[in-house]
Parts: C-alpha cells; sequence; structure tokens
C-alpha cells in the first residue's frame, strides 16, 4: 500500500474528525480541501488520494472546499469519496467528477420477516436470487429492451420500470429524485452505449456489486427507523449496482469531448482524467444530459433486479409481496451531479455537486426529501464490505454547511484487488464466513478473495465519522446472512 | 524482437494499474492490450478462433491508447468475444490526427469455460503515460475495475 506520513503531515487539523489541505499544499488550488477523518483512519490515507483532492481544488468555480469522505481512497480524477460543487455559471462539470459507473448506487428493502423465519431458507433464497439475477462478467439478461424503449428508459428512469410492470408506484417516490434526474438528453448516447444498453438491463454485473439479505442488529434512532420501517430482528435485502456498460461508455466517448473543450476553452488540466468544460458550454451541457441518461437507466436496473428479487422472496415463502412487507426503504445513488441549490456564504446559490463515491444526505424539511420521510430526514444507505454491516443513516441540517449535504458511500478500499487475490483465497474466505453463518455465493472464488473483510476499511469507523461530524446521525445497524456477489 | 517482459502490473487500491514494453509503440500498444484482458482472465489459454479488424482514431498518442482499449472492451462486452492476441499494424500520425489500425483475436464467451476474475469496467486517463523511446517504449495505463 502506498503511504506518504510527510503528505498527511501537511494536512491541518480544523476540528476532531475534520482537516484542512492548505491551499497552498499545491500550487494552483483555488480552495483549500477538506477531509473527514478520525485520527485511525488518517493512518490509512494515500499520498495519491490527497493529491487528487488537491487536483479538484484546481478547477474553476469550485465553492468552499474541495472534500473527501472518510472512505476517500485512490481513484482516477476525483479520489473516490470525493464530494466537490461548481458553480453554475463560472463553474465546470466534469465525468472526472462521478466516474464511470454513473449512478452506481444502492437500494434498501425492508420485510416483516424474522431472521428466525428466514435462515432455514437462506440457501434457498440465495440460489434463488443467484438465479433470477444475471450476474458476473459475460452474463446476459433475461431482458432485451428495444431501441425505443431504451430512450424511453434514459428519459424516464424508475417510473419505466414499474410503467412496464416491474414494480409498484410507491417505488418510485422512495428513490432519490424519484429515481430520475430530468433533462436527459438520449441522442447524446452513442449507438455504442445503446448496443451495450440493451442486454444489460436487469443485470448485476461485477467487483463490488452485489445482493445482500441482512437483519437489524441494533437501532440507534428510533424515530427514524419507525419512519423508514426498520425493526430489530427483522430481514432488510440491499442491491448495490450501477448502469453497467451503458454508463461506462457515456463516460468514455465524453471524456474525449471533454478533453477538447478543455483545450478550446484554455482549462489547464492537473489531470487528464479530470477533463471538463465550463458547465453551461455545449459540450458540458451535452454530457450532463447523456450523464441523466445513464443514471436513469441505473434506476431502471435497480428496480428491474428488485422486482425479480421480490418474485423469488414470494416463492420461497409461498406470500405475495405485501404480505412479506417488502417495501422499498429507499435508493440512493453515490457516482453522479447534480444541480442543488445550497447557502454558499450566505446566499443562495445553484451549483453542480458532484459526488463521486458519496451519498447525497439531504435533512428533514428539505423538498428533496421524499414526502414519507420529510420529518426525519433522507435515509443515507451504507454497504460494507463482504461480512461486515452495513448502516443505514440520516441526512442532518449541519450536512447543507458542512458537506453540500454529502455523506460518505461505504467502507472504502485499503488494499488492491490484485494483492488481495494473492493474499486470500476465495474459498477459505467463504468457508470462514459461512462459520459466522453467512453465505456466500458468487460467479468466482476469485471475486470472493477481492471483496475480502480485510481489504476494506471497518465501515463501523467510517461511519462514526460521519456521525460525529454531524452529517449525518446513525439509524440503524443491518449485518448480513447472505450474500450474491457479481 | 520481443522484450524481455511484456508487461507488469502496480498496486493500486481501487482498480489495476499496468506498464507495457515494446520495441516500438506498436508493440507496446498490443501487450497493453495483453495487460488488461489478462486482469479478466488468463488470455494464454485462449486460442485464436475469430478476429476482427479495429480502427480508432485520437488527438494525440495518450487518447490513442485510451481508445484502442476501450474500443476492445466494447467489442469484448458487446460481440461477446474475449481476445488474447493482438497485431497493431501501424499507428500514424497525419494532419493533427492519430491513427491505429490492428486486428484482435480470441474466441467466443464461454462462461463453462472462461473463468472469468476481475472485470475491467472502462479505460481511465489517469497518470496516463506513453512514453516512446524506441528499444525502450513503455506505456502506463489505469484501468477501473
Amino acid at each position: 500500500m502506498e503511504q506518504d506520513a510527510g503528505s498527511a503531515g501537511k494536512l491541518r487539523k480544523i476540528d476532531e474528525d475534520i482537516w484542512e489541505v492548505p491551499q497552498d499544499y499545491k500550487e494552483g488550488m483555488r480552495v483549500p480541501g477538506r477531509i473527514f477523518l478520525s485520527e485511525t483512519l488518517l493512518g490509512n490515507l494515500e499520498n495519491e488520494a490527497l493529491e487528487q483532492v488537491a487536483n479538484v481544488a484546481m478547477l474553476p468555480g469550485i465553492q468552499k472546499y474541495s472534500m473527501a469522505m472518510p472512505d476517500a481512497h485512490v481513484g482516477y480524477g476525483f479520489p473516490i469519496g470525493g464530494v466537490a460543487a461548481f458553480d453554475e455559471d463560472e463553474g465546470v462539470i466534469s465525468p472526472g467528477g462521478v466516474g464511470f459507473d454513473i449512478n452506481c448506487g444502492v437500494r434498501l428493502i425492508r420485510s416483516n420477516l424474522q431472521r428466525e423465519d428466514t435462515l432455514p431458507h437462506l440457501n434457498q433464497l440465495l440460489d434463488g436470487l443467484f438465479d433470477a439475477v444475471p450476474s458476473g462478467l459475460g452474463s446476459k439478461s433475461k431482458i432485451r429492451a428495444s431501441e425505443s424503449e431504451l430512450d424511453e428508459i434514459f428519459v424516464a428512469g424508475s417510473q419505466w420500470a414499474v410503467e412496464h410492470g416491474y414494480g409498484v408506484k410507491a417505488d418510485i417516490e422512495h428513490c432519490e429524485g424519484n429515481g430520475r434526474i430530468e433533462g436527459a438528453l438520449p441522442d447524446q448516447i452513442s449507438k455504442k452505449a445503446h448496443k451495450r444498453g440493451r442486454p444489460q438491463l436487469g443485470t448485476l454485473g461485477s467487483g463490488n456489486h452485489f445482493l445482500e439479505l441482512q437483519c437489524v442488529d441494533e437501532i440507534y434512532d428510533e424515530e427514524a427507523a419507525k419512519a423508514f420501517g426498520l425493526e430489530k430482528g427483522k430481514v432488510t435485502f440491499m442491491v448495490h449496482c450501477g448502469s453497467r456498460g451503458a454508463g461506462h461508455q457515456v463516460c468514455t466517448d465524453h471524456i474525449k469531448t471533454l478533453t477538447s473543450a478543455a483545450k478550446k476553452y484554455g482549462i489547464d488540466l492537473p489531470d487528464r482524467q479530470l477533463a471538463c468544460a465550463p458547465a453551461q458550454s455545449k459540450e458540458a451541457q451535452d454530457y450532463f444530459g447523456a450523464m441523466a441518461a445513464a443514471a436513469n437507466y441505473a434506476w431502471t436496473n435497480r428496480q428491474v433486479i428488485m422486482h425479480q428479487s421480490r418474485g423469488i422472496f414470494e416463492k420461497v415463502f409461498g406470500m405475495d409481496q405485501d404480505e412479506l412487507g417488502l417495501d422499498l426503504v429507499y435508493d440512493v445513488a453515490h457516482n453522479v451531479a447534480k444541480l442543488e441549490e445550497h447557502e454558499i456564504d450566505g446566499e443562495k446559490k445553484k451549483v453542480y455537486v458532484h459526488r463521486k463515491g458519496a451519498t447525497r444526505a439531504f435533512p428533514a424539511g428539505h423538498k428533496e426529501v421524499a414526502k414519507a420521510y420529510r420529518n426525519v430526514g433522507q435515509p443515507v444507505l451504507i454497504p460494507g464490505s463482504m461480512g461486515t454491516p452495513s448502516y443505514v443513516l440520516c441526512g442532518n441540517e449541519a450536512g447543507m454547511h458542512i458537506s453540500f449535504g454529502s455523506a460518505c458511500h461505504g467502507a472504502g478500499r485499503v488494499m488492491s484487488r490484485s494483492h488481495a487475490k494473492k493474499s486470500f483465497s476465495g474459498e477459505d474466505i467463504r468457508v470462514r464466513l459461512e462459520d459466522r453463518g453467512i453465505l456466500v455465493k458468487a460467479a468466482h472464488p476469485s471475486v470472493i478473495a477481492e471483496e475480502a473483510p480485510e481489504v476494506y476499511k471497518s465501515s463501523s469507523e467510517v461511519v462514526d465519522v460521519v456521525h460525529r461530524v454531524g452529517i449525518a446521525r446513525k439509524v440503524a445497524k443491518l449485518v448480513p446472512l447472505g450474500v450474491v456477489k457479481g | 524482437m520481443s522484450a524481455e517482459k511484456k508487461y507488469d502490473y502496480m498496486e493500486h487500491t481501487a482498480d489495476a494499474r499496468f506498464r507495457a514494453y515494446g520495441a516500438n509503440l506498436e508493440e507496446a500498444f498490443e501487450n497493453a492490450a495483453e495487460a488488461m484482458f489478462n486482469v479478466m482472465i488468463d488470455t494464454s489459454d485462449i486460442p485464436c478462433r475469430t478476429s476482427i479488424p479495429i480502427e480508432v482514431e485520437a488527438d494525440d498518442l495518450e487518447m490513442l491508447l485510451v481508445e484502442w482499449l476501450s474500443e476492445l472492451l466494447y467489442h469484448f462486452e458487446v460481440e461477446f468475444i474475449v481476445f488474447s492476441k493482438f497485431a497493431v499494424i501501424g499507428i500514424n500520425h497525419q494532419d493533427g490526427v492519430y491513427s491505429l489500425s490492428a486486428t484482435a483475436c480470441g474466441e467466443f464467451i464461454d462462461l463453462d469455460k472462461h473463468a472469468f476474475e476481475t472485470e475491467v469496467k472502462a479505460v481511465t486517463y489517469n497518470n496516463l503515460l506513453v512514453q516512446e523511446a524506441g528499444d525502450d517504449t513503455m506505456v502506463q495505463v489505469t484501468v477501473d475495475t
């Protein structure tokens, strides 16, 4: 692991868990950096991640700080866990602040099932899910969207899925932004992206994507937990995936255009992956419209996967989804850029907030929080690594002032995939987790090794920092029962 | 002419980074393609049963490298072909445009036979390097996994 105490030594402690990257850390920074880390997590911060925070601070029109959440680690362009807001007129839009897997995200489904009632059926459930949701590299979907359907999906997101029988109306109301970003431009999606998108709808993909059966292990905030429908001992189900090949292709296509655009508009790029253009330029708006379309595809994808999964629950338990209480708690995006209103230096301003491996965390009363949760705040879903707890948090007002209403997105890797494969055997890990009562199914054992619990930071430590800083508060802890890895 | 080492992998927390070498640009680009597919699967067991032509263009050599590798990923995903052998016929520079023509060959994906490991999702511009130096030509690529 690359570590450099020298660079971390240049950080200035602002408060408990809050560190500043001074503006003179690197020439060309327009604002300082802010990193939210405990002393323990600081030890894991890689030099390259710190450089990436500084690079983002050099982009035109950046507001307040270039930020990194406690799960931050090296990415490309932005660090993973990076958050930055750019002025609607003076700022830029960059695919480097969104990533290739546009709207990679997480959704959480609750149930009326008790842990004890579920355990005897765990194997059957996992087998059913593994069959119903194509996963792993090279797998094909059972659905094939037509060209015109694909364009509708790009524009309508979750709504398309529900209108076509994949789910119920309440699902839409329980998604960030109703499972859709407005202003999608399907004509900015290349033929290649169409070709990749058509056969992959309803597929999980590979890498860190997963389906997980969990159980509510602890409640920290009774009021919010009640609003979210979470009860101790009850089973939950989590889906983690994104926009698949369509999203990857959108990013690849538009980085090429934006590289030329950056030159044209005279923007100096500290890293080519930060290719960008002035927010109101045609190039930037074309990318934004394409990104919105890919984000909408991702919401549809997770909606279809949830629908297929509900069918498996119904089959295994011989009850319908209403009896089982399989309600969508929430769905959050963690790789996306959005036009939002924030208060900056006492003034309300529209900014393009880029969240790359970070989650929106809006507080109670905010008009963009789903009606059902407006009195408590937006659910923030933080998946753990395989075999470790996941957390449900709730957005706080303080987050709006501290981090543009943003929180962490996961545990954050500390070890590379190749290193993990050399260090662990997938089969050993599977057996070890099984001994702890956690079943794992994967397309290939090496996927298990790559995602071993040891290759991530502690999800508990990451979530505690977010809670202490006040960005979002802990609501519930979910422990894994069974996992399907892509 | 073959360099002693075709490529090697470097440590990167979230993704995969590698350096590929060659006696010229064409060979380094070929080796980069092999390094990328080897992240996903052991390519040494994959025979050349089907071949496709690849033509890409870009404003500079770094972008050309990204385009070349991205084009291979695209065909891998859409045509369901896993590639193992790469022949870059030529890299040219004319009127400010760089172009590459090549062929890639491999076989159709058969999930009963091919045990895929890490999926390469995309090719990034992060710390991208093309160092053209005759016999010691080197390229560095970070792929999103």
